[in-house]
């Protein structure tokens, strides 16, 4: 099966029912996407398909076939950073880190589609990531400068 | 456990040249461990190897564990795991503070697990003195257990110790390098060392021309260390108390940091697990026809209790585990009913573990007429950092390499030695970059089923990860806690209190499973609650050990996260029950200086007393644990639907804080925990299993119910204390007095939603 990852194409040869997270990870050694809970519960495994956050542990790969993933790795990188990131990096969010590859693309999707989000509005699209460090008030703060950004554009 | 006592002088000189040289390793004992009067000090102030001569390169220099500088590079080695606190980049600051680096002039190591990584301020807190408690006995005791420690060689990450035990120690670690690379430059020009200074990576001349530290890590690398050293007053400080850009924020910000679960070889094959989830009882049989025939699968290997799939693919070997039909053992654990009347019988003279402290008469004082009294309880709760445990392992000859994460990386050592029959010395753990920890990673199951594997499947490279399902139910939780509290109350005074408190103790759960079991009265028992600096005429604290149900374990915080919710928020009954004033009355009682500070902080940040509206309710609390206090003033909206929590005030006093950013960040990570545990976290067991396997069943805090939360950090000085755990306890006891000065709603059981909804 064909799988088009950050814009490159790649053939996998696994089950159609494999989680699209597994098939990042292990086939693809693409380690961006982190595995927490793999029941849809802590989205720390969360991609974006076709501009669509999504939790990865809960995608047969067969549906993400022939459609446009992108993980943290084609969001930006560590020297051209997305909006996101840099707001991330500015506002210091990261403890332990692990849930924020999945924040930051939680936050990159709602952001591209509601750019001038209410304070309701973050809370609400920010709430299925689970943070176990407990840096939602760092989220919330990248959340909104990152908007103010993407509303200068 | 590993021990060396052996020096310098008495190590072979074949093994390395450059110890033929004879340096003299830093002195370090004279610093950090305090009340140098103990007995057997001497033996200890014999500083252990530096294990960085190991491989030393033969132009690479070393001054002491912490400072490799090579022709190309310089290292700075930041022992205390990184669990998400930022250690690594706190240990790196202070190292580089006095070395004269700027962040980016060097890489960081985590080091091997030596002895020579010892943590001296974890001891501080294992001996039942207050904290704040400076007086001759106490300092002579924490002497005795910092002696202790480094002796057993202990280099753990635990106890928000890592900045107190740091502080000292890394700073001067700089400054030895410094001046010892200060004496090669002198060595070579001839300039006197007095007139050269050193800046952003380079001794400089006093002509202006600089020579860089990679220049002269060869001849300083022939130089005895100069270990007569002062370290820069405050004044002078270039990085400490201003905000830093954290080491790690990039690759944390874009998905390319990587944790145990992350390492990755050619070949590497993949394990999990199916461990009996019922405690103290095994396999019975087990059918793996199934699993056997499915994709991907390698092994199905018999381990101790289970069963341990290898594929070529986790999500394989998590489905064929799942496809092996189990039998196991009935377990003979109590349901968890019982568990809570094992805990309530356990107020009794034979179970007493200790009277912490009986100031005035409360016998007497208990015969008035009007008693206060109440039941307060706190259930297990689970620990589950969102990276599950993990470790890559590879046993090759009479040689293992595991990567992992762990916060006493000796001990797992230990273990893995003990299961493969190797000797430890071939056992090298690479530590890694941990997605949390809270007390987790403390356990050693993961480390010991992975040399298991390791074992049966030599010359292989072998990744397990636990699901989330066997990591939950392997899970040792929180110790069960109860307290039966009374009072009394007098002229709008509280006049009496008396706390028992009953608990199983977690800390002799977990030295029994280490084989090295600690006599005396458990700390932690009554952490947070005998301690309270409080000037109550009639105040006893006595704690009752509840022999253990189930296996126990340290939870961010430990002791202080249940006994302090009971002491504070029992304090706050009484103060209502005297029709006294939360915030006057505990001002009125406190009689110890920093605890009064971060009470009137939190008074001023809070605007205590002002007018809030109608169906909100302000409440305050404070407990002090690792020493250090923290008041914390919530305030709540009662809604139709349930209570919202509006707003978190927060005061620390930590002596000193070393980066302003990552402190509330800290803060504001352990308020979280606190308040999302209490409100809806409980493990319960059934059939001798834990019955929450996920996070849907376990959720504590989402954002959305995130409150904002205000944070000032106190610096008055003194010792520098960490602050990972310590703005935990107060969250409970805040929470439960604000919702009953909003609701008039007093709740005195953990989780909170057992009670009330919240929004
Ligand atoms: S791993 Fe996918 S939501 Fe938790
Ligand atoms: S930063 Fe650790 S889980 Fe979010």
């Amino acid at each position: 099966m064909k799988i088009t990852v950050n814009g490159t194409a790649h053939l996998v040869d696994v089950e159609d029912d494999m989680p699209l997270l597994w098939v990042l990870r292990d086939e693809l050694k693409i380690k961006g996407p982190k595995y927490g809970c793999g029941m849809a519960l802590c989205r720390a495994c969360t991609v974006h398909i076709d501009g669509e956050a999504v939790p990865s542990c809960s995608i047969p790969v067969k549906q993400a076939e022939n459609r446009n993933i992108t993980t943290i790795e084609g969001l930006g990188t560590p020297v051209a950073h997305h909006i996101v990131q840099q707001a991330w990096i500015e506002q210091q969010v990261a403890q332990c880190g692990y849930c924020q590859s999945g924040q930051i693309m939680t936050a990159a999707a709602f952001l591209e589609k509601n750019p001038r989000p209410t304070d309701a509005e973050i809370d609400e699209a920010m709430s299925p990531n689970l943070c176990r460090c407990g840096t939602y008030s760092r989220i919330r703060a990248a959340v909104k400068s990152a908007a103010a950004k993407m509303a200068e554009r | 456990m590993n021990s060396s006592t052996e020096t310098e002088a008495q190590k072979p000189a074949s093994k390395s040249k450059l110890r033929t040289f004879g340096r003299r390793a830093f002195l370090v004992g004279s610093i950090a461990v305090a009340g140098g009067v103990a007995f057997g000090y001497y033996v200890v102030r014999k500083p252990h190897d530096n294990p960085l001569l190991d491989d030393l390169g033969a132009d690479e220099a070393t001054f002491n564990p912490w400072v490799k500088i090579s022709p190309t590079t310089i290292t700075l080695i930041t022992p205390h795991v990184d669990l998400g606190q930022g250690v690594a980049s706190m240990q790196a600051a202070l190292i580089a503070e006095e070395l004269d680096l700027e962040l980016g002039q060097f890489t960081t190591a985590s080091g091997k697990p030596s002895p020579a990584y010892y943590n001296t301020a974890m001891a501080n807190d294992t001996v039942p003195f207050r904290s704040t408690d400076h007086g001759f006995e106490a300092e002579a005791m924490r002497g005795v257990m910092g002696a202790a420690v480094k002796v057993m060689g202990m280099q753990s990450t635990g106890g928000s110790s890592s900045t107190a035990d740091s502080f000292d120690k890394l700073r001067a670690a700089g400054a030895v390098a410094r001046e010892t690379l200060k004496q090669a430059a002198s060595n070579r020009t001839q300039i006197p060392v007095a007139r050269l200074r050193t800046a952003a990576g380079a001794v400089i001349l006093p002509n202006g021309s600089k020579i860089p530290y990679t220049d002269l890590a060869k001849e300083a690398a022939k130089i005895p260390a100069v270990t007569q050293v002062t370290l820069r007053p405050p004044s002078q400080w270039r990085l400490i108390g201003k905000p830093m850009e954290r080491l790690d924020i990039v690759a944390k910000s874009t998905g390319t940091q990587i944790y145990g679960i992350d390492v990755d070889f050619e070949d590497m094959l993949y394990a999990a697990v199916k461990v009996s989830p019922r405690i103290g009882a095994g396999l019975v049989r087990y059918d793996a026809s199934a699993a056997k025939q499915m994709r991907g699968v390698k092994r199905i290997l018999d381990i101790p209790n289970g069963v341990a799939v290898i594929a070529d693919n986790t999500w394989r070997a998590f489905q064929a585990a799942n496809a092996i039909i189990f039998e196991w053992a009935a377990s003979k654990a109590p349901e968890q009913a019982e568990h809570w009347k094992e805990v309530g019988r356990s107020f009794t003279e034979e179970r007493l573990d200790k009277e912490w402290r009986n100031d005035g008469d409360v016998a007497q004082a208990m015969k008035q007429e009007k008693i206060v009294s109440a039941e307060y309880r706190a259930p297990y709760v689970a620990h589950q950092p969102l990276e599950p445990l993990n470790a890559v392992i590879r046993v090759t000859g009479d040689r293992v390499d595991i990567w992992t994460s762990h916060q006493a990386p000796g001990v797992a050592q230990q273990k893995i030695a003990e299961v493969t029959g190797l000797p430890v010395e071939g056992v090298r753990l690479h530590n890694q970059y941990a997605g949390g920890s809270f007390g987790h990673r403390l356990e050693f199951d993961y480390i010991i089923l992975a040399a298991e594997i390791g074992r049966q499947m030599k010359n292989k490279t072998i990744k397990l990860t636990f699901s989330r399902e066997e990591d939950f139910v392997h899970d040792y939780p929180r110790q069960i806690s109860m307290a039966r509290p009374r009072g009394s109350v007098k002229n709008g005074r509280v006049e009496s209190y008396d706390l028992p408190i009953a608990a199983v103790s977690a800390a002799r759960s977990y030295t029994k499973r280490l084989g090295m079991p600690v006599p005396g009265p458990d700390l932690m028992l009554a952490a947070g609650a005998w301690d309270m600096p409080y000037n109550i005429p009639n105040f006893r604290v006595t704690a009752y050990a509840v022999p253990e149900i189930v296996p126990t374990s340290s939870w961010r915080s430990v002791g202080a996260s249940t006994s302090g919710f009971f002491a504070d928020a029992f304090l706050d009954e009484l103060i209502h029950a005297a029709g006294a004033d939360p915030m006057a009355e505990r001002l009125r009682l406190v009689n110890d200086i920093s605890a009064r500070r971060v009470l009137e902080a939190v008074a001023k940040m809070s605007k205590w007393g002002s007018a809030l509206g109608p169906n909100r309710g302000r409440g305050v609390a404070m407990v002090t644990a690792f020493g250090v206090p923290v008041a914390e003033v919530i305030e709540v909206l009662a809604t139709p639907e349930g209570v919202k929590i509006e707003k978190v005030y927060v005061a620390a006093e930590v002596g000193r804080i070393v980066d302003p950013v990552n402190f509330e960040n800290h803060v504001q990570g352990a308020v979280v925990w606190g308040l999302g545990h209490a409100m809806n976290c409980e493990i319960t067991y059934s059939n001798g299993q834990i019955q929450q396997e996920n996070y849907h069943a376990h959720e504590a805090m989402r954002l959305h119910q995130c409150p904002e939360i205000i944070v000032q950090g106190l610096e008055n000085g003194g010792e520098i204390k960490g602050i990972g755990e310590p703005p935990v306890p107060p969250a409970a006891p805040a929470l439960a007095n604000a919702i009953f000065a909003a609701t008039g709603k007093r709740i005195r059981e953990m989780p909170f939603n057992k009670h009330i909804a919240f929004v």
